[in-house]
């Protein structure tokens, strides 16, 4: 039975989770559990490290190498455990505040590199430990706690954003769509260099209370209403797709990533030793 | 068989580095540190390491604190601009028990200040750069030799005491080419490396807070053989946050702790012509160089004076100065900042001795004349009285 697999990787000792009863982010956890039971994953031999942040708690609830770390900073720690330890697999998580606003930066360069690491993205399009403010994915004219008048900003777009600055895996999804959730988690693990799955989730504490859908179901009503398939997405006019969720694969190539180049780099050294009799 | 080898400060650190074990750096160019980044990414791929340039100081912080957790000995190097922004990883670090070295060369502020200039303005903030309360290890050399014997040391101590220490240069002594005996010693050092062997059953989880009955924390022990979790959240033992009071008091006093019973061991100072002097100067760095010829020149002056070199500036290395206020009659302090030592050692000054402070911030170096009018003028004054 598939929840044996998933409860494997569970640190029960640590539940009840900080969670609002009905957040997405139990969604996504279990999703992430689903995916790694299916490949079978060693738990001492993966790392997963998130920021700060709701959906960076995350870390305290899943029997791996575990790191909870600084705000915005998950993907930078996940840089130095894969290059220092490539046979670990690395996956940083985060909500879209902690990933896109204070850690946009380690964002786009990790992806730039082609590091080889698993970004799962919390995108629930606010700042909910912090008490509900308006985060780089809140769309324009939404309420926020700091946004009382509506949000003047403009939302990013992860996917363009991760496809942009050159991730090879890039998907999205809600937490509406759970089968497709495990998949491309699934899909991203297995995936040999930068990969991203964003999850659109509920918070219905803050942006559904702000924004008139203040049960979880109303969210995943929302998310079901307003989600299209990506092949179905090619053939809508721009106008027809605004205000909808794109999901699916929109990225998945291979392409030589730093970790790759650099171990090439370091075998050539390696011979150059061996023909030297062994020399350090 | 000691060699003879020339070097600039820089190199000898990042080799030093090497030299210990250290096989991840991560780091953002900034003058005046970039050699040790360029001498690093030329060497780690030779030695099976790995060397990256980050997209700025915060995440090259992240970067080593990262690598360090998962089992490989790592470093960084900046300057202050830079050295500014790793805090928040530094704290992180501490919190965590992290064994990392971070290199400060230190050069002109605040802000951008004068990039290609020395300067000792960092004495504070590598005490208490980042939030809370924290102690810190940093060692200040003064020649590119002890540049490179006191690299090794900072790793030792980083994974002795499991924390980042502070591996602090001025920008003099970053880019000063300078001769030396490698001794025997150096090149064979005593290396505290990294526990790799020990055997966990698999539903086992790493505990990396565990003290030990000498009340320091346990060895860390690297990902993969067993797993464990580490988190910047005042935590027990086990690593997962406890929010409760008594935990909090526990785990901060025994980040103080740790390195505070230990100061003795962990401070290395070096003494010239002390027994009988009466007059001290305390110099580190470069400044350390300029007040040993001052001395010399005082002696062949008759003025009884020694010279009290600190290279673990901190912790402070309280007991021997607190003795040195007791046999000495005045103090002379010079500093290429506006007295930050001078405050620090005047804390234990019960005795209400002289202290004359020597204070020099236009990114020129405090020369040997200028120290020597000093000792003079000071001289002068006691034996008027």
């Amino acid at each position: 039975m598939s929840s044996t697999k998933y409860f494997n990787y569970l640190r029960k000792n640590t539940l009840p989770t900080v969670w609002c009863p009905g957040c997405g982010n139990g969604i996504i956890t279990k999703a992430f559990l689903e995916a790694a039971g299916n490949l079978g994953l060693d738990k001492n031999k993966v790392a997963v490290v998130s920021g700060i942040g709701c959906s960076s708690r995350v870390t305290g609830y899943l029997d791996f190498n575990t790191m909870h770390t600084l705000h915005g900073r998950a993907v930078a720690f996940a840089t130095g455990v894969k290059l220092a330890r490539p046979d670990l697999k690395v996956v940083a998580m985060g909500g879209d505040g902690d990933m896109l606003a204070i850690g946009g930066n380690h964002f786009i360069h990790a992806c730039r590199r082609n590091m080889d690491i698993t970004i799962i993205l919390f995108n629930n399009s606010i700042y909910g430990m912090t008490g509900g403010q308006y985060s780089p994915t809140t769309p324009n004219k939404s309420i926020a706690s700091t946004a009382p008048y509506g949000n003047m900003e403009y939302q990013f777009d992860p996917v363009q954003l991760a496809t942009t600055a050159g991730a090879t895996y890039v998907a999205r999804s809600t937490v509406y769509h759970f089968l497709q959730t495990v998949k491309y988690i699934q899909t991203a693990l297995s995936h040999k260099g930068m990969s991203v799955v964003e999850i659109i989730s509920n918070c219905h504490t803050y942006f559904g209370r702000y924004n008139k859908m203040s049960k979880p179901s109303d969210m995943q009503e929302f998310f079901k209403t307003n989600s299209v398939q990506l092949a179905k997405a090619k053939e809508m006019s721009k106008e027809e797709l605004t205000g909808k969720i794109v999901v699916g694969e929109f990225v998945n190539e291979e392409k030589p990533g730093y970790l790759e180049s650099y171990q090439n780099l370091q075998g050539t050294f390696e011979v150059d030793r061996e023909c030297r009799g062994g020399e350090q | 068989m000691s060699r003879m080898v020339i070097m600039q400060g820089n190199e000898a650190c990042a080799l030093a580095a090497l030299k210990a074990g250290c096989r991840f750096y991560a780091g953002y160019p900034i003058t005046p540190s970039s050699e040790v980044a360029e001498t690093m990414a030329r060497e780690l791929p030779k030695v099976g390491g790995t060397f990256i340039q980050m997209e700025d100081e915060i995440s090259s912080a992240a970067a080593i604190i990262g690598a360090s957790l998962s089992g490989v000995k790592s470093m960084t190097a900046t300057s202050g601009p830079g050295f500014s922004l790793m805090q928040e990883g530094i704290g992180y670090g501490v919190m965590t028990e992290t064994p990392c070295v971070f290199v400060n060369v230190m050069r002109g502020g605040p802000s951008t200040g004068m990039p290609t200039k020395p300067a000792q303005g960092d004495i504070m903030q590598l005490r208490w750069g980042t939030h809370g309360d924290h102690q810190i290890i940093a060692l200040y050399p003064s020649t590119v030799e002890e540049v490179y014997k006191y690299t090794i040391k900072a790793f030792n101590y980083a994974e002795k005491y499991r924390t980042p220490v502070f591996l602090v240069m001025d920008e003099t002594l970053g880019h000063m080419r300078e001769s030396f005996f490698l001794t025997d010693e150096e090149e064979n050092p005593e290396i505290i490396q990294r526990i790799k062997d020990t055997e966990f059953s698999d539903d086992e989880l790493f505990h990396p807070f565990d003290l030990g009955e000498d009340r320091t924390v346990a060895p860390l022990v690297g990902m993969g053989k067993t797993r464990f979790h580490v988190s910047g959240l005042v935590h027990d033992e086990t690593g997962f946050p406890a929010g409760q009071a008594e935990v909090a008091e526990k785990m901060i006093k025994h980040l103080d702790s740790k390195i505070r019973m230990y100061s003795e061991e962990i401070s290395i100072y070096e003494e010239y012509m002390l027994s009988d002097a009466e007059i001290v100067v305390v110099a580190f760095g470069t400044t350390a160089r300029s007040a040993l010829r001052a001395v010399k020149m005082a002696r062949s002056d008759k003025i009884p004076v020694g010279l009290f070199k600190p290279v673990t500036i901190w912790p402070a290395p309280v007991s021997r100065i607190k003795k040195l206020f007791r046999s000495a009659n005045a103090f002379i302090i010079p500093e290429m900042n506006m007295g930050q030592y001078a405050q620090e050692l005047s804390k234990l000054n019960k005795t209400n001795k002289h202290i004359e402070m020597l204070n020099k911030i236009n990114g020129e170096l405090i020369t040997p004349e200028e120290i020597l009018d000093s000792i003079t003028k000071v001289w002068i004054q006691l034996t008027e009285i």
